[in-house]
């Protein structure tokens, strides 16, 4: 059990990176009732972005450096997606029966997984992406990545601002209106397209930070990377109650130490060594998601069931 | 049904009349032919034959795949400026199968459909080539795999207890099988790098999973320990808890069985998550995007591949030469020679099955190609080329390389003996 603290710690960082994607799927669900399954993608996009940027500049610039033009690349391109997406695939549906919409989610996902494969130079292959060199930093058996130190900062940072822009902003509390009842907050003179806008550009934006935390945690981004990454920030946010943005950062964290317990220890259990290990990590965690949504359908945050089916 | 084999045969005949026709005007029609109809001289028809060819040409594996398509290319071009099989022009057709076995049988069926094909090159996975064998061996199309190494694919299911049976008669490979592969890389961990305490991690593909209950089995017989096992599943990113595991586990090498996409960023976050320890792996994570993909992490890692370095047979070296006079894009990679080998075996039975008929391509070719093929002895890219009752290589060299500088070296080879 001496190595706890360290599982505890990888599951932590893999639960802030699922948390920073879940807030775009939460947002977006909390505001149109959307589960943007394409959501995956424009975190991928982010990552590209990202790449695209270190790439443009001079060669040998230090990462310190790089790294906020990195950030800005990344935001670029996934909220340049996604508002797009919004624009072009989502709003021509927004009357439509809702199965419409998710539907064309899925498709665009597929579309933009394969443009990029397809258009992006050497993307067929996974394309290293830029490390900060040296050892763990460690602690008796206790270490940290170097590379991780960055979605140490930046999750929680994220997750401040978003709160206070909620909170503290005028269009912050429009969100909230338009999130509540979209009809009357029509009426209070809230431009609904507007806010929609808003929610899919902010979630794109933190997808595209998650994006460069993963490019620097794992050295690596290719275009296949938004479909599992997706799928977990997606069950982080169910997990923590979907809409609630709050619970989106809780259930990605949950989700992120509940994978990384069972890959340590179910194989320990008696009886259970055959359901252990890093395979059958995504079995726990949805045992994990189903188990919670028996006991609270809501989720571990959320408030609002079925206010409007 | 009935209606679309009439259509095939309309078009077939309609295409072999304007054919014909065309011949005294020239070869303009088909540039793929130009080689060989000024070898064969004027007048004599020259009878179309097809290699076909099934690979992961894009995806993940792409670097495999396009140098085994490639190389069945150059030999079938070589074949045609040599002449070498009178009257018979090679081409191929290459196939997609992304890795995926519910591709591969799709392209395994429109492989047999595909008349002029009387024998095929591929697949690279042995997950692939489970659900080839059957399409085939129904056509009785021959098919040779450059790169499978499952076991289970010629000595079928039960080779564990020495009950080895054929599975299939048309199924020859190239490539050496794991139960050589396993066996040769826990002697080498063992004996000579001196390790006794391995971690054992596959992606439980058929691949993967034999190739590391093999290692695994051999390990413990020498009088090695495992001390733990994982399994991941291929495409997952996150191996920072088996990382972890590794290191409280004490071992000093771990051993996985699985392919280069995901053996690259494993071995990345090991030595990240201070397991620093050297993988080992087969020859599914023998190539260079696995060193990119480790991100400069995979110093000292070891890899097993079948045969010895390409570069540095003999026979290789006119191979080498010519591949890089085709001007082909992609590097010929781990199984370029097996493949070219392939395809030249392929060749050998064409010539043969032409020889016993007298000079003339005989009409049910296809048939005739399966009979020679299993006769046939060359000296190929590899070395000896030929194949044992069970269609397997007789060739069992083996070469051990290590991650040094940035590049695979070769650290020993050897010929496994038992």
């Amino acid at each position: 059990m001496h190595e706890l603290p360290q599982n505890l710690a990888n599951g932590l960082m893999l639960g802030l990176m699922y948390g920073l994607i879940a807030i775009g799927y939460t947002m977006v669900y909390g505001i149109v009732q959307l589960i943007n399954f394409a959501h995956g993608e424009i975190f991928m996009i982010g990552g590209f972005g990202a790449l695209t940027a270190y790439a443009a500049l001079p060669h040998g610039t230090s990462l310190w450096l790089a790294l906020p033009v990195m950030i800005i690349g990344g935001v670029i391109a996934s909220v340049l997606t996604a508002t797009a997406a919004e624009r072009f695939a989502y709003r021509p549906l927004r009357t439509a029966p809702r199965l419409a919409p998710l539907i064309t989610a899925i498709g665009l996902s597929i579309a933009l997984q394969q443009v990029v494969w397809a258009f992006y130079p050497n993307a067929k292959k996974a394309l290293s992406f830029p490390q900060f060199a040296g050892d763990p930093i460690g602690l008796g058996s206790f270490h940290l990545q170097r590379n991780d130190l960055f979605l140490l900062v930046a999750a929680p940072l994220c997750m401040l601002v978003l709160a206070a822009f909620v909170r503290l902003t005028r269009t912050g509390r429009a969100m909230q209106a338009t999130a509540q009842d979209p009809d009357t907050a029509k009426l209070m003179g809230i431009d609904t397209d507007r806010i929609i806008v808003v929610a899919f550009a902010l979630g794109a934006g933190f997808a595209a930070v998650a994006a460069v935390a993963h490019g620097l945690r794992y050295g690596q981004v290719d275009f296949a990377m938004g479909f599992l990454a997706g799928l977990k920030a997606f069950t982080a946010a169910v997990l923590g109650g979907i809409g609630n943005i709050y619970g989106a950062m809780l259930g990605g964290l949950v989700l992120g130490v509940a994978e990384s317990l069972a890959t340590a220890y179910v194989q320990d259990v008696p009886g259970m060594h055959q359901l252990g290990g890093g395979a059958w990590a995504n079995v726990w965690a949805f045992v994990l998601l189903i188990v919670v949504l028996l006991v609270r359908p809501q989720g571990l945050l959320g408030e609002r069931v079925a206010d409007r089916v | 049904m009935r209606k679309s084999s009439l259509l095939a045969v309309t078009i077939a005949v309609t295409a072999a009349l304007t054919l014909s026709a065309c011949g005294s005007r020239g070869d303009k029609s088909d540039s793929g032919t130009d080689s060989a109809s000024s070898g064969s001289g004027d007048g004599k028809a020259s009878t179309k034959v097809v290699i076909g060819v099934d690979a992961p040409i894009s995806g993940s594996l792409s670097a495999l795949g396009l140098g085994i398509r490639n190389s069945v290319d150059l030999a079938a071009k070589q074949a045609n400026a040599k002449n070498y099989v009178p009257g018979v022009t090679f081409s191929i057709e290459a196939k997609d199968d992304q890795a995926n076995p519910t591709t591969g049988k799709q392209n395994a069926t429109a492989l047999v459909d595909s008349k002029s094909v009387v024998g095929v090159v591929g697949p690279l996975n042995s997950s692939v080539s489970l659900t080839m064998q059957k399409v085939f061996d129904d056509a009785k199309l021959a098919q040779v795999s450059p790169a499978n190494t499952s076991p289970d694919l010629s000595l079928g299911p039960d080779w564990g207890s020495g009950k080895f049976t054929r599975q299939y008669q048309s199924y020859f490979r190239t490539a050496t099988t794991d139960v050589v592969q396993g066996k040769f890389a826990a002697q080498y961990l063992y004996n000579d790098a001196k390790k006794t305490k391995v971690y054992v991690i596959d992606d439980k593909k058929t691949y993967g999973a034999g190739l590391a209950s093999i290692f695994a089995d051999e390990f413990k017989k020498l009088g090695g320990t495992v001390v733990g096992t994982d399994h991941i599943n291929p495409g997952d990113k996150d191996f920072s808890a088996i990382a972890t595991k590794v290191a409280s586990a004490g071992a000093d090498s771990v051993y996985y069985g699985g392919e280069y996409p995901d053996a690259g960023p494993l071995s990345d976050q090991l030595k990240k998550g201070n397991a620093k320890v050297p993988l080992f792996g087969g020859d599914g994570i023998y190539d260079p995007e696995f060193i990119k993909l480790a991100n400069g992490n995979g110093e000292g890692d070891l890899a097993t591949s079948v045969g010895v370095p390409v570069e540095e047979l003999d026979s290789a070296k006119e191979f080498v030469a010519n591949y890089a006079a085709a001007g082909f894009k992609d590097p010929y990679a781990a199984y370029g020679g097996y493949s070219y080998d392939a395809a030249w075996s392929i060749i050998e039975a064409v010539k043969a099955a032409v020889e016993h008929n007298g000079g003339k391509v005989p009409s049910d070719l296809r048939t005739k190609v399966l009979g020679e093929l299993g006769k046939v002895k060359f000296t190929g890219v590899t070395g000896p080329v030929a194949f044992d009752e069970y269609g397997d290589t007789t060739n069992k060299q083996l070469t051990v390389y290590s991650v040094q500088g940035g590049t695979w070296k070769k650290v020993k080879s050897g010929t496994y003996g038992g």
